[in-house]
């Protein structure tokens, strides 16, 4: 699938502190704690039921969004493995399962300045008591939703719906040229 | 801003809440057996309160669920949040902050 949104995003001015979106494969699962557990099994990744955290084991990801609804991340091309390994693991089980890998971008950001820039527009607090490394949760940024995820103190990963992409992009790149203005 | 406790997520600000009505608002259970002013009252009318009101919100920019919580809408302060299906908490005392 050619993905305008992404290639509007590349084309932009490079910013040391943002990486290239990269696509992935992504799920939206709603289950209840049984099905979670079996799921996890099927996923390869113990999916957390901890309020606002994130298992990962490096290569997939599962990230608490609500009491019964998990986004589940992993490398592109992996859709139909996952959802073939799901349905094995899943069966006689109440579940939902939604491929969302095109519905959003996934746009990462590094670096000592990540914090600050994403805090300009998020009304969470961002420092890291508060927002420690390994908690991920939908939130607000400016005016688009996003999904905020913190894999590493200075690491974030924002799961953006696709047509809000490039406003959250150019919106970190234009608070990015004001600051050092 | 005013930060209001998600019964699942914590205390979060206002901004990622929907205001959704008022609380324990029960369908009625024989729909055939409900007179016209009935439904209407059901459908249609709403307590007005001037101080602890039971109203419904949702973490709509957060888990996106709803819950429960009594507010003081003299003061907009929220006394307590609990999570839907739970019975509405007993306050301390009328009026008391948490
Ligand atoms: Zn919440």
């Amino acid at each position: 699938m050619v993905d305008a949104a992404l290639r509007r995003i590349v084309s932009l001015p490079t910013a040391a502190w943002l990486d290239s979106p990269v696509p992935a494969a992504r799920f939206i699962l709603r289950g209840a704690a049984a099905t979670r557990a079996a799921a996890g099994q099927g996923f390869g990744l113990s999916l957390p039921e901890t309020a606002c955290r994130a298992t990962t084991d490096g290569n997939r990801a599962a990230l608490w969004l609500g009491p019964d609804e998990q986004l589940l991340l992993a490398p592109d091309g992996e859709a139909e493995l996952i959802e073939a390994s799901l349905a094995r693991a899943l069966q006689g089980h109440a579940y939902s399962l939604v491929d969302v890998s095109h519905r959003q971008v996934g746009i990462g950001l590094h670096g000592p300045r990540a914090e600050w820039l994403l805090q300009s527009q998020c009304p969470l607090p961002l420092n890291l008591r508060d927002f420690p490394a390994g908690m991920c949760t939908r939130t607000v940024f400016g005016k688009a939703e996003i999904v905020l995820w913190r894999p590493a103190e200075q690491v974030f990963r924002l799961e953006v719906w696709r047509s809000f992409a490039t406003y959250v992009v150019e919106l970190l790149c234009e608070i990015d040229r004001e600051s050092v203005a | 801003m005013l930060l209001i406790q998600c019964p699942y997520c914590g205390l979060r600000p206002e901004l990622e809440f929907a205001y959704a009505g008022q609380a324990h608002v029960a369908r009625p259970a024989d729909p055939s057996a409900t007179t016209p002013d009935q439904w209407t009252e059901f459908l249609y009318l709403r307590d007005n309160t001037r101080g602890i009101h039971a109203e419904r919100w949702r973490h709509v920019r957060g888990c996106a669920r709803f819950f429960n919580a009594l507010r003081d809408t003299t003061t907009d302060q929220f006394l307590a949040t609990y999570r839907a299906g739970e019975s509405m908490p007993v306050l301390q005392q009328a009026g008391q902050k948490p």
